[in-house]
């Protein structure tokens, strides 16, 4: 009777999905939260000049160790955020997808200036015109480049989204694009002209 | 054992006052008088706007993040001292690349920028900054968003008279009033201190040929709109 007037299903229902706004389990939430917050490790993916003002956060004058994330991951399967610090092209746009879908759950975006928010002045046909047109994006930082303070102004506000938003769900899933790879289909014929 | 040694540079350092970190959300690096932050548009002494809606910032931004359309003033209202004024003002804080261009190419010295960079955005529509919150208040200073990082001292110096290529920045005017009165902080005294190599190559006269020396004594006119 009482599991019936539950809103939601238990653990054997709906997974983790069911631990949303539980009694017994909200301390736990915030303890989950707090932890994400201040162990988020960002991945490599630094593709223009705005790489520099990214590595010079984690250098020893802005010193991105504070918060938890000085060291930016190689590899995509140990890093839950991706910070895009610089211009997307068209050709690197796959491979960033690529990667954001390496990356383990829960992860976060920032798109770090203005040509990986929208293209910013590079309004052609080379350059993605927003990365989040690829990956849902939570934070923008704007500049060109961004400073540290406003990368760090940004990480700090994805902070406070880690601390107050869901703890299993994603907000959203950016454009719904999806990029499909062709998958090996046996070996394809080859004519030579000769039918 | 050789693998302590590398502790010791660690442990040497443990107890030294020296520090270079600055610990930004408790405080701030020094910045330079002239950086590019966020744009503010400024109004004249009588609280009047300075932008007429030209749009010559919109055409010279070289990311197009800039929206301009002007409108005839209200003759019984007019929101700036001119004939049109500027009624829709917006800027696309993710095109704006911070170069300054706009406020060069300002006819009014209308819109400025400010030394404050730490803001983010979490959607798009946030980072379309619209003259409401543009336009400074009534003491002059730029208005203080909640996603922003205003310390002291930022939202100072934010008027014309700093920009680069202000007639202020040429030897041949010193001392000479080229700016107009400015909310909240009047007219401003002109910059001193230039060499003056420049200042022997251009006769007096060529300054009334161009049009900068033609300011009265006042500095601005009888309405306190004066300017080029």
């Amino acid at each position: 009777m009482a599991r019936e007037s539950r809103p939601s299903g238990g653990l054997l229902e709906s997974g983790l999905e069911g631990l949303n706004h539980n009694f017994l389990t909200g301390t736990l939430e915030e303890l989950v939260k707090w932890a994400r917050k201040h162990s988020v490790m960002p991945a490599t993916f630094g593709l223009a000049c705005c790489a520099l003002e990214m590595m010079a956060t984690g250098g020893p004058h802005y010193d991105l160790a504070r918060y938890g994330m000085e060291v930016f991951r190689a590899s995509p399967r140990q890093a839950d955020l991706m910070i895009v610090a610089g211009r997307v092209s068209q050709k690197m746009a796959p491979v960033l997808r690529q990667v954001y879908d390496q990356m383990m759950e829960p992860k976060w975006v920032i798109s770090m200036g203005v040509c990986a928010s929208s293209g910013g002045m590079f309004n052609n046909y080379a350059i993605v015109q927003g990365v989040d047109q690829i990956v849902p994006v939570d934070v923008y930082a704007p500049g060109c480049p961004p400073t540290p303070e406003t990368l760090m102004h940004s990480i700090l506000t994805l902070h406070h989204q880690i601390a107050t938003g869901h703890l299993t769900r994603r907000p959203g899933e950016g454009a719904g694009i999806v990029i499909e790879q062709a998958g090996p289909s046996g070996p394809v014929p080859v004519s030579l002209g000769r039918s | 054992m050789g693998y302590l040694g590398g502790f010791l540079v660690s442990l040497r350092q443990i107890g030294r006052k020296q520090r270079v970190t600055t610990q930004y959300p408790q405080e701030k690096a020094p910045k330079p008088v002239r950086v590019h932050g966020r744009h503010v548009l400024n109004r004249y002494e009588d609280g009047m706007e300075k932008c007429i809606g030209c749009e010559l910032c919109a055409g010279v931004c070289p990311a197009r993040c800039i929206y301009v359309r002007g409108a005839d003033n209200p003759p019984d209202d007019p929101v700036s001292p001119g004939e049109r004024y500027g009624f829709i003002y917006e800027i696309n804080y993710l095109r704006c690349i911070h170069c300054d261009l706009c406020v060069e190419a300002c006819p009014t010295e209308a819109i400025t920028e400010s030394k404050m960079f730490e803001f983010s955005f979490t959607n798009r529509a946030d980072a379309i900054y619209t003259k409401a919150e543009l336009v400074v208040g009534d003491d002059g200073m730029p208005q203080k968003l909640p996603w922003e990082d205003w310390r002291p001292g930022e939202d100072e110096m934010t008027s014309a008279w700093m920009r680069a290529t202000a007639p202020s920045g040429d030897a041949r005017f010193e001392g000479v009033v080229g700016w107009s009165g400015e909310l909240g902080y009047g007219v401003r005294a002109p910059e001193a201190g230039q060499d003056g190599k420049d200042a022997v190559a251009t006769p007096p006269a060529m300054l009334d040929d161009h049009g900068h020396g033609d300011h009265d004594e006042h500095g601005h006119d009888e309405h306190g709109h004066g300017g080029h």
